[in-house]
């Protein structure tokens, strides 16, 4: 007997184009067009992994897409993809497959000990077993269960290959290229819309390039599917997308299909993206996803040898492989005789086909039966003999009452089954369509869907070819808005789909309490693990999935859902539509990380934001920090010194001569309008009639729940038109909750609302020779303290370069904010650092200005404030004002909760000990040894080593702080004794704000 | 000016006056007219006049690019009506993507649909540029007018280089 299982005459392999890959080493010899698994079937292995959790020896079960078992690890390096489909990967020179979840080989796995301690690892094993001793299950059970179960290693380098991600849109999309699909596409397409077909296998067709008995038309289906394509190639309005996948049913119709591009060629041209996204909004969605052939759960179900039988169909016609010598069919449906009789015409040996049903009389059995195949009525496989390849099966006789019979021992290779077809609803349950079961089918079936989608074809329960192609037609004409001739075919010749199939268990002889018959093959859920789940108590299928993880692999229970169903129905003896059915969700096949990241990698992840002088800071050596999207100088060390000198310097500085500061990323809007000062009065909770043009105001906004949002100087430049200033951070959410204001609820005032953040460059000029040095640089303007005093706002130019000239200060010193126009920053940065030099100007960065406004006791939102603390918890009550009729929050702001004497205030801390700095984040408590519970009185906010005072300095937030004054709390610490400190006032330096005003 | 791949020219564009011009119809049309634009543009569409463009970004806005005298005849024209105008000339960097390949680069960044019928010449939008915001204005069948704020601009010339890398690959085409 020929060693090769590849026969000529049979298949769409291209023959003269012979392909050598490696798997596991080995050379492998295929041709161009074929699967890793089809090319080792060729040569008689279905052996091709391990299983997840008992390591059994597996095998390809299908021919495609739900493949469970030949799950192999492809390429080598950052490029090995781990968990592949071998029924999917196809094949080319060079190519490098490996098997997985096997040590030290494929035949030989240690592993297999856990299908010998099986009857130990029942479902929910790990929540039951590895309970004691306490803290062994981090440590010791977690890591040995991961190590022993799981399948491929995931590559550790980084991923060196492009990715692309693209938008596109269309009229229809079809997903799904098979009859219904083509169909489809080519009634939309003739009537002039956009038509989308993808579909995941390298050429369209679908079943119908497996099938050699159809005609269509007078041809060949296959002949027919080549037609229909060229059809639809000749339609500039039809894109056509092979080896893509749609895989996610987003909301609106926006359909995700993920395209590859490079993984099939032995050698990809430069620059190809290896694979790519596109996000696909479609008007309409025809799903043309097919219906996948239900495996059948018997005893040694798993073995190698054992699988589908329109799988065995598609290794023969497809690929030229048949899949053995001597096959026994077991089959609960019609279709599976016609590939009985195809295999036995290629030349296999048909032991019998073993049917469930008492009486197949459907014509294709009787062709069967004519053609002298052996059929067993009544019959089930008991149980499946054979370790690394299916042996012999026990056929036995099933009686009217169910009960199974002693039955005999056949041998065979192999063991094609066929539990009838279930509707691939993948897609349609992702579009949160809703399901309908047929009694008929026994499937469940596409019901209503909120999206513009619909299925047609086998995906819809619709088996028939000619009913699928009309079916398909008229989905693709309607969702093209129904106007144009439908296309029509004549099938001349087909076999009618019988009403069989079976799902759940096949009946058995005993209660098969050690029978490891699988319902989830990727995930090793067998009937018993899901009888067990019901009768420990889980009654809703979404709980029995979890619990025994049937269909929670990543083949979405293509495979297993309806079985598992079906086990749960009868044991529960209750109706499966009452049982319901699992979620599927996306990706309907597993899609690369580098795939979804696409053109968003390395320092591209993320815009960067430099702000106008980043490149001087740059150059004078700062160390940066990210600020939201932001980079900010931190801190600009001199040789030798780290952050703390650094920073006590840079304060010192500011604090005797004067310091310079990028604070362009201070968000800014311009409120102008006739109507601004209303609209300000209404929006923040401080009052701005009275603000005088060319005066400024610290600003505070609440939510109408009363709690701090944002704050910022607020500068009136003109009677109709206020310069707002904002948090780095909050500069997008104040603008968006402006406007939301102005469009839902004030739609009457005339103001409106510009983002000036960028259009403004701002340079901080902090200490008392700030004066000194800008004086002479602002063509004229006088900025003495008499006609400038703090919170003035002047207009004017410096060097000719228009400025919005703000005197305030974050640091407490004399101090302006240059506002110029960012494109033009730096050269009055230039300038302002040039003039500074005689003066010792320091730059400084984000550090020194936490320090300098902590020993000021001026607060941070979203550092002193929790989105829970109110204007008056932050010491800011003053700015309230208390004659507008209304302001966003003043409603809570006026509620007792809000009010009360113990809520946590905002306080400055001092520890006994000066050198000591506190953690932030640290708790305070009443004693310094609390028993545990106990609660805090309040933590830390703020802390630093203040230059200024050279001692430590924190703030903190304390129930009822400020009248509590003097009063000593203790900060617990995990390895040492609780630190003593005392509260007081939160200004830590220069109270009396002499220096501000100077 | 860099040919970001074959049939796709980047150019940044020297700065110029960028006005935001907001306010009620009146506004609108009184800022058009200083213009020479006759009737306010309507929504995400655009006018050309002897002063300048005008882009109806909004319902209560116009993006103003006067040409020449800029904001002077704009704020006599304003003078009596209740309006906002904000000059963002700095926040604004302005770039042309020019070139057959130009729509399908930015449809690898936008979600909009730049087919020349859902996108026609002389319409203009906010939209994204995948994590930049940025407006997009079709000034030819294949040429693009593009606005982003000054500091997201390495961020978005870097996404569109990347994007181009790979463009020319099995792609759909946008436009029919």
């Amino acid at each position: 007997m020929s060693k090769t299982f590849r026969l000529s005459g049979y298949g769409r392999v291209d023959r003269s184009r012979p392909v050598t890959f490696l798997f596991d080493g080995k050379p492998v010899k295929g041709y161009a067009g074929d699967t890793v698994a089809s090319a080792l079937l060729a040569d008689g292995r279905h052996l091709m992994g391990r299983s997840f959790k008992y390591h059994r020896p597996r095998g390809p079960v299908s021919a495609g897409s739900d493949e469970p078992n030949a799950l192999i690890g492809v390429g080598e390096g950052a490029r090995h993809t781990p968990n592949l489909r071998a029924t999917q990967v196809e094949v080319h020179e060079g190519l490098v497959a490996i098997s997985q979840n096997r040590l030290p080989s494929l035949r030989f796995d240690v592993g297999i000990v856990n299908t010998l301690a099986s009857p130990f690892l029942p479902a929910g094993f790990y929540y039951k077993t590895f309970m004691w001793p306490h803290g062994f299950w981090d440590k010791v059970y977690e890591p040995l269960i991961r190590r022993a179960s799981g399948l491929g290693k995931a590559p550790t380098a980084p991923d060196p290959d492009e990715y692309g991600l693209h938008y596109a849109h269309c009229d229809v999309l079809v997903a799904g290229a098979g009859p219904a699909g083509l169909a489809a596409a080519l009634a939309a397409g003739k009537t002039g819309v956009r038509v989308i077909l993808c579909d995941e296998n390298p050429e369209f067709g679908g079943a119908l390039l497996s099938d050699s008995h159809s005609l269509i038309d007078g041809v060949a289906a296959a002949q027919w599917v080549a037609r229909t394509v060229a059809e639809l190639e000749k339609l500039p309005n039809v894109q056509l997308l092979t080896r893509c996948s749609a895989f996610n049913y987003g909301p609106h119709n926006m359909v995700a299909l993920n395209q590859r591009l490079t993984d099939h060629l032995a050698s990809a041209p430069v620059g190809m993206p290896r694979e790519r996204i596109w996000q696909v909004r479609a008007k309409e969605v025809v799903l043309a996803a097919g219906s996948l052939e239900r495996p059948l759960v018997f005893e040694g179900n798993d073995r190698p040898g054992i699988l589908l039988a329109s799988a065995a169909r598609t290794y023969l016609q497809r690929y030229g492989v048949l899949c053995g010598r001597k096959a026994v069919v077991m089959t609960a449906d019609d279709a599976a005789y016609r590939v009985a009789i195809e295999m036995a015409e290629a030349g296999l040996k048909i032991v019998a086909v073993a049917d469930l049903r008492a009486n197949p009389d459907s014509a294709v059995v009787a062709e069967a039966r004519a053609r002298g195949i052996k059929v067993l009525p009544s019959t089930t496989i008991q149980r499946a003999h054979g370790h690394y390849r299916v042996g012999a099966v026990e056929l036995a006789p099933v009686s009217a009452d169910g009960a199974v019979g002693k039955g005999r021992t056949v041998s065979c290779d192999l063991v094609l089954m066929s539990g009838g077809f279930t509707p691939s609803l993948h897609l349609h349950c992702q579009a949160r369509g809703a399901l309908t079961y047929d009694d008929k089918l026994g499937v469940y079936l596409p019901g209503d869907s909120v999206e513009h989608v619909r299925s047609a074809g086998s995906c819809r329960g619709v088996y028939a070819l000619d009913a699928v192609l009309r079916d398909g037609a008229e989905a693709g004409l309607n969702a093209a808005g129904g106007e144009g001739d439908l296309p029509v075919w004549t099938v001349t010749r087909q076999d009618q789909p019988g009403e069989g199939g079976f799902a759940g268990a096949l009946p058995r002889r005993g209660p098969g309490h050690l029978a490891l018959a699988f319902v989830d093959f990727q995930n090793d859920v067998t009937a018993k693990d899901v009888k067990l789940a019901v009768r420990e108590g889980f009654q809703s299928i979404e709980h029995v999935k979890r619990y025994t993880t049937t269909g929670m692999a990543t083949d979405q229970g293509k495979s297993s859902n309806v079985n598992a169903l079906a086990i749960v129905s009868k044991t529960l003896q209750r109706a499966p539509q009452k049982v319901g059915l699992t979620t599927y969700r996306p990706p309907y096949t597993p899609v690369t990380f580098g795939a979804f990241a696409s053109h968003a990698r390395g320092d591209q992840f993320d815009p960067l934001r430099l702000a106008p002088a980043d490149g001087w800071a740059r150059a004078h050596g700062a160390v940066f920090e990210d600020v939201g999207l932001w980079r900010r100088a931190r801190y600009f060390p001199r040789a030798g010194e780290d952050m703390l000198a650094a920073v006590t310097r840079e304060c010192r500085m500011v604090r005797k001569t004067a310091g310079i500061f990028d604070a362009s990323t201070l968000g800014k809007i311009e409120v102008v309008g006739p109507d601004a000062a209303e609209f300000m009065n209404r929006f923040y909770i401080n009052g701005w009639t009275k603000l005088g043009v060319g005066k400024c105001r610290y600003g505070l906004v609440c939510r109408d729940n009363g709690f701090v949002y944002d704050d910022g100087v607020v500068g009136r430049v003109a009677k109709d038109r206020f310069h707002v200033t904002t948090t780095t951070g909050g500069a997008a959410g104040v603008l968006n909750m402006m406007e939301d204001y102005l469009q839902t609820e004030w739609a009457d005032l005339d103001v409106w609302l510009t983002s000036i953040t960028e259009e403004w460059g701002v340079i901080a000029l902090q200490g008392p020779k700030a004066r000194e040095i800008l004086a002479p640089l602002v063509d004229g303007l006088d900025i003495s303290a008499e006609a400038m005093p703090h919170m003035f706002l002047k207009e004017g130019t410096i060097g000719g370069i228009p400025m919005r000239l703000f005197r305030v200060s974050f640091t407490g010193e004399l101090g302006y904010e240059i506002n110029v126009p960012s494109g033009r920053m730096r050269e009055v940065w230039d300038r302002v650092w040039a003039a500074g030099q005689p003066h010792g100007l320091t730059p400084y960065g984000t550090e020194s200005m936490h320090v300098l406004r902590a020993e000021k006791g001026y607060l941070i939102v979203g550092q002193e404030t929790d989105g829970t603390a109110t204007p008056g918890d932050v010491g800011c009550g003053w700015a309230i004002s208390k004659i507008k009729p209304d302001f966003i929050g003043k409603k809570a702001l006026a509620l007792p909760a809000l009010n009360a004497p113990d809520r946590l205030q905002m306080v400055g801390v001092l520890t006994d000990d000066p050198h000591y700095v506190l953690e932030e984040g640290m708790q305070l408590v009443a004693a310094p040894q609390m028993q545990a519970p106990a609660s805090a009185d309040g933590h830390i906010t703020s802390s630093y080593f203040s230059p200024a005072l050279n001692r430590s300095i924190a703030i903190a937030m304390v129930k009822g702080g400020r009248s509590r004054m003097g009063a000593t709390l203790y900060a617990p610490r995990l390895d040492a004794a609780a630190v003593r400190v005392t509260l007081v006032d939160p200004v830590f330096y220069d109270p009396e704000g002499a220096r501000v005003n100077g | 000016m860099v040919e970001i791949t074959e049939g796709c020219v980047l150019s940044r564009l020297p700065a110029s006056t960028r006005l935001i011009l907001q306010g009620r119809q009146p506004a609108l049309q009184a800022a058009c007219g200083a213009l020479g634009v006759e009737t306010v543009p309507e929504m995400l569409c655009t006018a050309e006049g002897a002063g300048g463009h005008a882009l109806r970004v909004g319902p209560f806005e116009l993006a103003l690019q006067p040409t020449g005298d800029g904001l002077a005849p704009l704020e006599a024209a304003l003078a009596s009506v209740p309006h906002s105008l904000v000059e963002v000339s700095n926040r604004n960097v302005s770039y042309t993507l020019q070139g057959w390949q130009a729509a399908d680069i930015l449809a690898a960044l936008c979600p909009l649909d730049f087919s020349l019928a859902a996108f026609p010449v002389g319409m203009a939008t906010r939209s994204i540029l995948d994590k930049a915001g940025a407006l997009i204005w079709r000034t030819a069948d294949q040429t693009f007018h593009i606005e982003v704020w000054r500091s997201f601009a390495p961020y978005v010339e870097g996404q569109l280089h990347e994007v181009a890398k790979s463009i020319s690959y099995n792609i759909l085409t946008v436009q029919h």
